[in-house]
């Protein structure tokens, strides 16, 4: 089935090969990071997590969010969703994979990486994200390439897929739980002590992961003869209605303890992230940024007349994306460590390898997912052929 | 099993037995004689107070710090966003923010405190690493493994205190004279204060605490009641790093 990744347009390839030179970017930059050391980021004794752990998060969150698609057809019999739940099966692939390059690139001593294995250790919660990933990689892979390959020989799904499928569910849940408890347990932190971490980083998954999704499936509709379906999209773009709504409740919720409680430590990051502090105002533009996307994409979503509009459903879902992006990607994690425990302000800024770098993994994500996208596509056009 | 290996393992398992306790002997004892307090039979937990008061009649005096730095090979990287440091000064209103307040006295609101690891009886590095590169010792000392951790930097999110460094760039360059004695690290491990270890291995005080002129500095075992260290915190008032935490700091400072 993989062979229908090798044939495309001239369009497709282009794509590929715009990818890859990305990626290969990327990779150049990393060999300078393995060479000369982290240094060459921006991070920094005070701001010792960055981009590449702010961008895991987030994709981790995309990941999870593939039980938007699974839950309706699966458990609600929702028959709408039947074309697009191996597209959200192989974006959550794909967003494991950027991931856990993610924490790769992020390691000091990459070479090292499976003391993680020899040496497990059940108090981290690190250790325990590498095992729930890791199975939620396989889990998602092994039920799309399943489905998929059944539909391509014309046969029935076999049997032992459909527990997967149904343990893909709360596994997705688990996948964000645990990446937030590797936060929200930090006494050090009290940015990110906060038993609402993970319910917030449930909620913006859900918004950001399935509004990704829309995107890609308006694509697909643009680009290929397959059709995700008008149905199933509208009803995606419900649930980011509503989860877009829990989750800007959510960082209402989180801003009243901060300002009414106004507890120093607890409030300082929130003032650096919105107002800043001593000056230090660096974040502070892109968190507005971030506030003025969401109020806007709500407004779009909420509207049903807008919503339903497929050209203003795709500026909302970008908006949505980006928002999100900010918010739960560097709006969490910068601040977590400024000030810092000795009551500092540095500031963190990205350099251009670092940034680089993660355009590169962006580049090896979105390769893996528009191979797995035109096998999709191609074994979908000819089904309905 | 048979009787070859049975008498095998049976006379290991002795060796191991009067061979630890041979150790004990010798170790306990050779300690018990140059550290002031220690005694055999309990487990001894390191710590250390620090006299405020005493540790700023000397202006801009850094000795503790450049005898910790120059024995254990902490690079010099003039930096701020790549430094290394086991040891160093911040002053008493960001150490003990908490405890500062608008009208605090004005030369202790910008005395330069000195702030190490504190070796917590709950570690919350020790909890998070993920290759049990950080870990406690049964004397209290949390170590580091230069040698097994990947750089994920988990700790130094964990640490309350600032204590953990990362080597951000190779380190060798940027050491001024090499001690043979000990380790140099990599590019890409976290580093810190490890109550000298390898000094209290031949008995000898922490090279902080020896350098000190003013006798700032005091160090023993906690679990001798004896000990100089427990006769300061038993006569005078003493704070800890934010001790909400629960980490329990044993590092103590006197006002």
């Amino acid at each position: 089935m993989i062979e229908k990744a090798l044939i495309g347009t001239r369009r497709y390839w282009k794509w590929i090969m715009l990818l890859l030179v990305v990626g290969i970017i990327g990779f150049i930059f990393y060999l300078q990071q393995l060479r000369e050391g982290l240094g060459i980021t921006g991070m920094s004794r005070d701001v010792s997590w960055g981009l590449y752990i702010a961008n895991f998060t987030f994709l981790v969150g995309v990941a999870a969010s593939a039980v938007i698609v699974i839950i309706p057809y699966y458990l609600h019999n929702h028959k709408e969703f039947g074309r697009i739940t191996i597209l959200g099966e192989f974006l959550a692939v794909s967003a494991v994979i950027m991931s856990i390059l993610f924490i790769f690139v992020d390691l000091g001593q990459p070479a090292r990486v499976f003391n993680i294995i020899l040496y497990p250790s059940p108090t981290s919660l690190l250790f325990w994200d590498m095992v729930v990933l890791t199975i939620y990689l396989m889990l998602n892979l092994l039920a799309g390439w399943y489905t998929l390959d059944a539909e391509h020989k014309k046969e029935p799904v076999p049997s032992w897929v459909k527990p997967l499928i149904i343990l893909s569910i709360p596994w997705a849940i688990s996948i964000h739980t645990v990446t937030a408890f590797i936060y929200s347990g930090l006494g050090a932190r009290p940015f990110w002590l906060t038993a609402l971490l993970a319910p917030r980083f449930l909620a913006s998954a859900f918004a950001s992961g399935p509004a990704l999704l829309i995107l890609l499936c308006l694509t697909i509709k643009k680009v290929t003869r397959f059709d995700p379906g008008k149905d199933a999209i509208q009803k995606v773009s419900q649930i980011v209605t509503y989860a877009m709504c829990i989750n800007v409740f959510f960082l209402l919720v989180e801003l009243f303890t901060a300002f009414y409680g106004g507890i120093p430590e607890h409030r300082a990051p929130f003032l650096y992230l919105l107002f800043g502090l001593e000056k230090s105002i660096t974040l502070v533009p892109w968190m507005w940024v971030s506030i003025v996307l969401s109020c806007i994409s709500l407004i779009f979503l909420i509207i049903p007349e807008i919503r339903r509009k497929e050209n203003l459903l795709t500026t909302a879902c970008i908006m949505v994306f980006i928002s999100i992006w900010l918010e739960k990607g560097l709006g969490l994690v910068i601040p977590g460590f400024v000030p810092s425990p000795l009551n500092q302000i540095f500031e963190y800024r990205p350099t251009l390898p670092e940034v680089l770098i993660t355009l590169g993994i962006y580049a090896v994500g979105f390769l893996v997912l528009t191979i797995l996208f035109k096998v999709t596509t191609t074994v979908k056009e000819e089904a309905s052929n | 099993m048979n009787r070859r290996e049975f008498l095998k393992v049976a006379g290991l398992s002795l060796a191991g037995l009067t061979g630890w306790q041979t150790f004990n002997l010798l170790s306990g004892g050779a300690f018990a004689k140059s550290l002031p307090g220690v005694q055999n039979s309990v487990q001894k937990q390191w710590g250390m107070v620090v006299n405020m008061e005493a540790c700023s009649r000397k202006a801009g005096c850094n000795d503790c710090i450049d005898a910790c730095h120059r024995i254990h090979n902490v690079p010099d990287l003039n930096s701020p966003k790549d430094e290394v440091k086991w040891i160093w000064t911040a002053s008493y209103d960001k150490v003990f923010a908490e405890q500062d307040h608008a009208f605090s006295n004005k030369g202790l609101k910008n005395r330069q405190i000195i702030v190490l690891c504190n070796h917590c009886e709950n570690p919350p590095c020790v909890k998070v690493c993920p290759t049990k590169a950080t870990w406690k010792r049964e004397d209290g000392i949390v170590m580091m493994d230069y040698h097994r951790c990947i750089g994920c930097r988990y700790c130094m999110a964990a640490c309350p205190y600032g204590a953990r460094s990362f080597n951000w760039k190779n380190p060798r360059p940027f050491i001024k004279e090499i001690n043979q004695d000990f380790p140099t690290r990599t590019t890409g491990v976290v580093e810190k204060c490890n109550f000298c270890e390898e000094r209290l291995a031949k008995n000898l005080l922490p090279a902080c605490v020896e350098a000190c002129e003013e006798k700032a500095l005091t160090f023993g075992d906690l679990n001798a009641a004896d000990s100089e260290l427990r006769r300061i915190l038993n006569t005078k008032f003493s704070i800890q790093r934010k001790p909400h935490l629960g980490t329990q700091p044993k590092v103590y400072y006197t006002v």
